[in-house]
């Protein structure tokens, strides 16, 4: 299976890669915001850079949702999986545009709210999980572990 | 050595420029800082604004103990390597991030033992001075819970 692993920079990348085991026997696909974060990868996986759009900047965030369209749709995955933020968003809606799975992971930092990407994310999402016990709801996300 | 870092993405001076204050008082003890794109310029410690991914693991890997900002991701690479963290939330309402969550993310790991955080400037000095003889609760595993893992293989 095609599966697009996507994350911004700092801890939702550290977040992503501890999951890596989940996602092993498929072809992989990463796409993050910095370059040499390649190096932590096997190097048969897929590696592409998008603009970081931290604070939802409005013109890096239409550049980022352009370049993540692009992406998707050359690649076409079959999963689509996020720990956030920016990316992970544009990552989740244009994969379940092109008929992809997807699993968005609010990150282990929103102790006491899910994250605002999350919160735009998460319906769109087939799996949608929080790593706290507390923000789980019927009709959000799914407690089920968390990445330590 | 103490390894200093704020990440990557945001400034930090006002902890930056604590730790360089602290450091000024402290000449036996060898500091390297990445500052990311923090203004102030430290005085009395080495520096850098970014560290590669080698770079950074390299420092985590070499120091004997971190003070850092309350970033996840900092958190769960420093506690994977065992080695006593000091965390200094940043705050929203001082825009040093966008909103408090750093806040609930400290308190949690220091309420487990698993790192020493502090409030406010007076705790971070104080506790800086206890760093040294601190040992996280337990040791972290290379990845997520059984748990996590389990459920999205489920999913997959």
């Amino acid at each position: 299976m095609k599966v697009l692993a996507a994350s911004s920079g700092g801890g939702h990348w550290v977040e992503l890669l501890r999951t890596l085991p989940a996602f092993a026997g498929n072809e992989l696909h990463f796409v993050t915001v910095r370059r040499d974060y390649q190096a932590d990868l096997d190097q048969a996986a897929g590696f592409y850079t998008v603009t970081d759009a931290t604070q939802w900047n409005p013109l890096r965030a239409a550049l980022l949702a352009v370049q993540m369209f692009a992406l998707v749709l050359r690649l076409r995955p079959e999963l689509v999986v996020s720990t956030g933020a920016a990316p992970g968003y544009f990552a989740i809606r244009f994969g379940k545009m092109f008929g992809a799975r997807t699993i968005w992971i609010d990150s282990l930092a929103n102790v006491e709210q899910l994250s605002k990407a999350g919160r735009m994310a998460g319906p769109h999402a087939d799996l949608w999980l929080t790593q706290w016990p507390d923000l789980a709801q019927q009709d959000g996300p799914e407690f089920a572990g968390q990445v330590i | 050595m103490i390894f200093v870092t704020v990440g990557h993405q945001m400034p930090f001076d006002r902890m930056i420029r604590l730790v360089d204050t602290w450091a000024g008082q402290q000449p036996d003890t060898d500091i390297m800082a990445q500052i990311g794109t923090s203004d102030f310029v430290p005085q009395n410690m080495e520096y850098q604004k970014l560290l590669s991914r080698q770079e950074f693991d390299a420092c985590l890997q070499r120091c004997s103990a971190v003070v850092a900002h309350a970033g996840a991701g900092t958190i769960i690479q420093v506690l994977g390597c065992n080695k006593p963290l000091l965390v200094f939330p940043r705050l929203g309402r001082l825009a040093e991030t966008r909103n408090d969550h750093q806040i609930g993310t400290a308190r949690h790991f220091a309420d487990q033992q698993q790192l020493l955080a502090a409030f406010t400037e007076q705790e971070f000095i104080q506790k800086l001075d206890e760093l040294a003889l601190f040992r996280p609760a337990r040791a972290v595993g290379p990845y997520a819970s059984p748990e996590l893992l389990e459920r999205l293989r489920s999913f997959i």
